[in-house]
């Protein structure tokens, strides 16, 4: 075994030397890797996996929420008490028990962006689509989110629509930035 | 056998022993809320702060009921900068949950005679007694915390009956605010101002010592719960 | 022939797979390195990139010319930005338009593009090249540096700057122990918030007796403001990795975890993608490069809640349970996850592990202060006009940060504050900006190093609502356990929103101060103890606005909302009609050629019209 990993190492630097080896033996091909879950790293299905987030996370990614039936299934099979689940799903902020809407908008709420009115912009976004910040509008078309913070505060304030990060947002050019991109409805 | 200071009194307590359990053993009475023998110890209630210091080091305010005694640990109960605390921490208790009869009796005992916050009418105070007695004694899980900061409560999942209860009551028999209602406060103050608040003439609080005269006068009304 | 048949077994292999990598990275005629951090991407670098590769593969079928989208280069706001190499020029604000001109022109002969390039906004000077730029020229890039230079998605990348050199130097030369107190020696303080010695960390960890330990890598940056963890994971994933896999050898782990934010897509991916790499190249697994040491590494990722960033908290959370911090003692040194002893260390803090072991505790201990060494990254941000990450030799001025490197405050306003720390920290004072930055320094100042943010605020801030602002992000993100932390936080929001209705006391100020030292002293976790430290810090160096608030229940920056009204200056207004138009309340009247006026039972006090105005007409008192 060893041997043959001797082999093949040698055979890739004298590959490398003679400039054979072109972008994708950078070790690239596995940049496309999927990212395997959260878990005991023994398998990310596996029964062992006990890690109420992970599970909670696998069955948010699928239905986009958690929904009650779903959770009360999930603690009969893996024998986790309900209230401990629930618990998980209130405590953490990007578990959501309602079914959200079509479109999500997250408002960042770091410093920086509260600093260049971050705050100004949430309450007119808020105006424009009828919901509170943490609200699904009845349509379920929109839903409105605050987030601490998105980490990008050298493009405050930042507004997220459907996961496409858009910097340096002012209250006055709101309504037509939402209306670019979301069906709103006109009063 | 671990060595240590308390009070003043150099004491010996067994390995893995609490602070609190050692005060305790020593007939030191320090004030709890969400504390009991029965439970594991939870550090939520913040009112069995002691100060503690390493010889040499800076002095720290822990709960008492979940700091293990060390070797050479100095411990002081009732220190000037703990009763700050410890007054305001009830001050706060009484302007949020004023209606129960422990926590006036504490406002009484650490002589709390005005609240200065906004006056809030909660039941719970989230001291967590209730999840534990259902998690620890009676092996049922029906309830716990839900959410997170100041949204934290205490329910059941999805805030419907639980499957789990079986209505044994154990929750309320050990609630500090729900156990006994208090008659007071009155309209005008939250201070309940009834039974205990005789601020009795009793010397019990300094730096490195207290009385030890138990049960004195004063004090035997304080027990009288 | 894939990486998968590929493995490193010793320290001679990798160091000839480096020199070849190296003699072809040099053979390299030119390159082009993209940002593609999270700043750039939002404004449109994936584009930029697309242009380029569908413009080379039609003009390049050699390849000839290098295309790199890198992680974050620090000049967010200038985005995208795009260096070419070997000369380092230096564009900024790329569109695809640009792209053609730019091989055309730059790359292939050498030609300098006026209108993309970077001009300071203060002395309105253009620089062609990065390395003029006196944003990144008085910066001192140990971590960040190498940025620009590599493909996060790549290892051979990262193996071509010497990668991975660091580690096979310290599992073939050193003991754990040795590398334990070199990290001492370089005086390590960890990264993520109090400045702990990193090196007294390990050690403790180190000293344990125990058949397993864990290394946790602690990305869950929390701190709004703070972005320099995110922007190493996704930019340089292999420098954390490397150090994760340093440490776990110094301290005696078998295992690494790296818990980081869901909220970091890119970073979860990258750092994911690395573990993979290194897997296979046999840097990380079963007897990495021959040494006998066996250690593997996999990535939780948070679902949410700032708490986790305190280290007890965090191993409830790796779990995947409520996360809730701890008593401490027992610390995570003797009791961690599944109660063995565990180290947690931030982002930051392990990529210096590598430098510091690739380069010697003697080289690194030159930059920095007495007792604080080596770099810092900061977030610039907020009203200030480079915003970006800067790194920095700790110790250098808060004033020459802000100034020289970040071209001083926005639109020619007046500083005057800069926060750090994030919510632990504190709001600094005009008249302490030329304290050098180091974590003691700070702290004395009544603020914290916290993971580095540091945001800029001008006049048009009201410390009044700064304090507000973190006191409500507390509320919230407290776990709520300690009655201290939650009900105190609580109350203290409720003294300062009092305050900023201007209907407060100074009684009720005092309390504010009662409070807020109560709670510091009587709570459990590092988040409540520091919880009121925006508060203080604020009261501390502002006073004279709180007073104004309560006594003349005035907002002099003109932010609390109830305490300020617009109006229409008749003089000014030209009767345009915009804000009219723009008014969501519909509160403005008026005849157009005419000035308007505002009616303030209905005006809600937006703002909109103030922002809108072009001749200064709508007044803020």
């Amino acid at each position: 075994m060893e041997e043959k990993y001797q082999d093949e190492f040698e055979e890739f630097l004298k590959a490398l030397e003679n400039g054979e080896v072109t972008a994708e033996y950078d070790g690239k091909e596995i940049s496309e890797a999927v990212c395997p879950a959260n878990g005991s790293g023994k398998g990310d299905n596996n029964e062992e996996n006990n890690s109420i987030v992970s599970l909670l996370q696998e069955i948010q990614k699928e239905h986009h929420y958690l929904p009650a039936d779903v959770l009360k299934e999930v603690a009969e099979k893996r024998n986790i008490p309900l209230m401990d689940i629930y618990s998980v799903a209130t405590f953490y902020k990007s578990f959501s028990l309602e079914p959200v809407g079509k479109h999500k908008i997250v408002c960042c709420s770091g410093t920086a962006c509260h600093v260049r009115g971050g705050k100004k912009i949430t309450g007119e976004i808020s105006r424009l689509l009828k919901i509170k910040p943490g609200e699904t509008s009845k349509d379920r078309l929109f839903s409105l989110e605050t987030v601490s913070c998105l980490g990008a505060c050298a493009l405050a304030p930042l507004v997220v629509v459907d996961g496409e990060y858009c910097g340096n947002m002012a209250t006055s050019r709101i309504e037509s930035f939402l209306e670019e991109r979301l069906p709103l409805q006109k009063e | 056998m671990v060595n240590l200071t308390l009070n003043g009194l150099e004491i010996t307590v067994e390995k893995g022993t609490t602070l609190l359990e050692a005060a305790k053993f020593y007939g030191i009475e320090i004030p709890t809320l969400c504390y009991d023998e029965a439970l594991s110890p939870y550090g939520a209630c913040r009112l069995c702060l002691v100060e503690v210091s390493k010889p040499g080091g800076r002095s720290k305010l822990v709960s008492s009921c979940t700091y293990p005694a060390m070797e050479g640990l100095v411990v002081r109960t009732h220190s000037e900068r703990v009763m700050k605390a410890r007054r305001l921490l009830i001050e706060l208790y009484l302007a949020t949950c004023p209606s129960s009869k422990t926590i006036q009796d504490l406002a009484s005992k650490y002589h709390v005679t005005k609240v200065r916050f906004t006056q809030k009418h909660e039941d719970c105070i989230l001291c967590g007694l209730c999840v534990r007695m259902c998690e620890e004694q009676m092996q049922a899980k029906a309830i716990g915390f839900v959410n997170r900061g100041a949204e934290r409560r205490i329910s059941t999942p999805f805030d419907a009956k639980s499957d789990e209860c079986r209505l044994c009551g154990g929750c309320i028999y050990i609630c500090p605010a729900c156990r006994l209602r208090c008659q007071g406060p009155n309209e005008e103050s939250p201070v309940c101002n009834a039974c205990l608040n005789l601020s009795p003439p009793c010397l019990d609080q300094y730096d490195d010592a207290m009385c030890y005269m138990d049960p004195c006068v004063a004090c035997e009304l304080k027990i009288q719960k | 022939m894939s990486l998968s048949g590929i493995k490193i077994k010793d320290q001679e292999d990798l160091n000839r797979l480096q020199n070849v990598l190296k003699k072809r990275r040099n053979d390299e005629e030119c390159s082009v390195a993209i940002c593609g951090g999270t700043g750039c991407h939002s404004s449109g670098s994936e584009k930029v990139r697309e242009a380029f590769q569908r413009y080379l593969e039609r003009n390049d079928p050699e390849g000839k010319i290098k295309l790199r989208l890198t992680g974050c280069q620090g000049l967010c706001e200038r985005g995208p930005l795009v260096v070419i190499f070997p000369q380092e020029i230096f564009y900024q604000k790329v569109s695809v338009d640009d792209v053609e001109e730019i091989i055309e022109k730059t790359v292939l002969n050498g030609e300098i593009l006026e209108r993309l390039l970077f001009t300071d906004p203060i002395s309105g000077e253009k620089y062609t090249y990065s390395r003029e730029i006196p944003f990144l020229q008085k910066q001192k890039r140990l971590l960040l540096g190498n940025n620009r230079l590599i493909e996060p998605t790549s290892i051979m990348d990262y193996i071509s700057l010497g990668g991975y050199g660091a580690l096979a130097g310290a599992l073939t030369k050193m003991t754990g122990e040795e590398i334990i107190q070199e990290i001492s020696y370089a005086l390590l303080r960890g990264r993520g918030g109090a400045g702990f010695p990193t090196g007294q960390k390990w050690k403790e960890c180190y000293e344990a007796v125990s058949d397993e330990k864990y290394i946790i890598c602690n990305a869950d940056e929390g701190d709004p403001g703070a972005f320099m963890d995110r922007s190493l994971l996704e930019g340089n994933p292999h420098l954390v990795l490397e150090g994760l896999i340093i440490g776990g050898y110094a301290v005696g782990a078998g295992e690494g975890i790296v818990y980081v934010r869901a909220e970091y897509p890119i970073a979860v991916q990258n750092i994911n993608n690395a573990i993979k790499q290194a897997e296979k190249l046999g840097l990380l697994g079963e007897n990495i490069l021959g040494s006998g040491f066996n250690f593997h590494v996999r990535v939780v990722t948070g679902a949410g809640a700032f708490v986790c960033g305190e280290t007890s908290a965090l191993v409830e959370a790796v779990y995947g349970r409520v996360g809730e911090p701890r008593q401490k003692p027992p610390h995570l040194a003797e009791q961690g996850y599944m109660n063995k002893p565990t180290v947690v260390n931030n982002v930051e803090s392990l990529a210096n592990v590598t430098v510091i072991i690739r380069d010697g505790a003697e080289r690194y201990r030159q930059v920095g202060t007495e007792k604080s060494k080596g770099t810092k990254i900061f977030s610039l941000v907020g009203k200030v006009n480079n915003t970006g990450l800067v790194e920095v030799p700790l110790g250098m001025s808060l004033r020459e940060i802000i100034f020289e490197i970040g071209g001083g405050v926005q639109g020619g306003k007046e500083f005057k504050a800069v926060q750090t720390g994030g919510p632990s920290g504190g709001c600094i004072p005009e008249s302490l900006l030329d304290m050098p930055t180091d974590f003691d320094e700070l702290a004395s100042a009544g603020s914290m190093m916290g993971s580095g943010g540091m945001i800029v605020m001008d006049e048009d801030t009201c410390m009044v609502d700064i304090a507000r602002y973190f006191l409500n992000f507390l509320k919230e993100e407290s776990c709520g356990r300690c009655f201290s932390c939650r009900e105190g936080i609580s109350r203290m929001l409720e003294i300062v929103e009092d305050i900023s209705r201007g209907r407060s006391s100074l009684e009720q100020l005092e309390l504010l101060m009662e409070l807020a030292d109560v709670v510091q002293d009587s709570t459990m976790c590092g988040l409540g103890q520091t919880s009121a430290n925006p508060v203080l810090s604020t009261i501390r160096y502002f006073k004279d606005e709180y007073l104004a608030h309560i006594l003349e229940k005035r907002c002099p920056a003109g932010v609390c909302h109830d305490l300020i009204s617009f109006s229409i200056d008749k003089d000014l207004c030209t009767g345009c009609g915009a804000c009219a138009k723009k008014c969501p309340s519909k509160a403005i009247e008026g005849v157009i050629k005419q000035a308007h006026m505002i009616n303030l039972q209905k005006c809600t006090k937006c703002g909109i019209c103030f922002e809108i105005c072009k001749f200064g007409a709508v007044q803020k008192s």
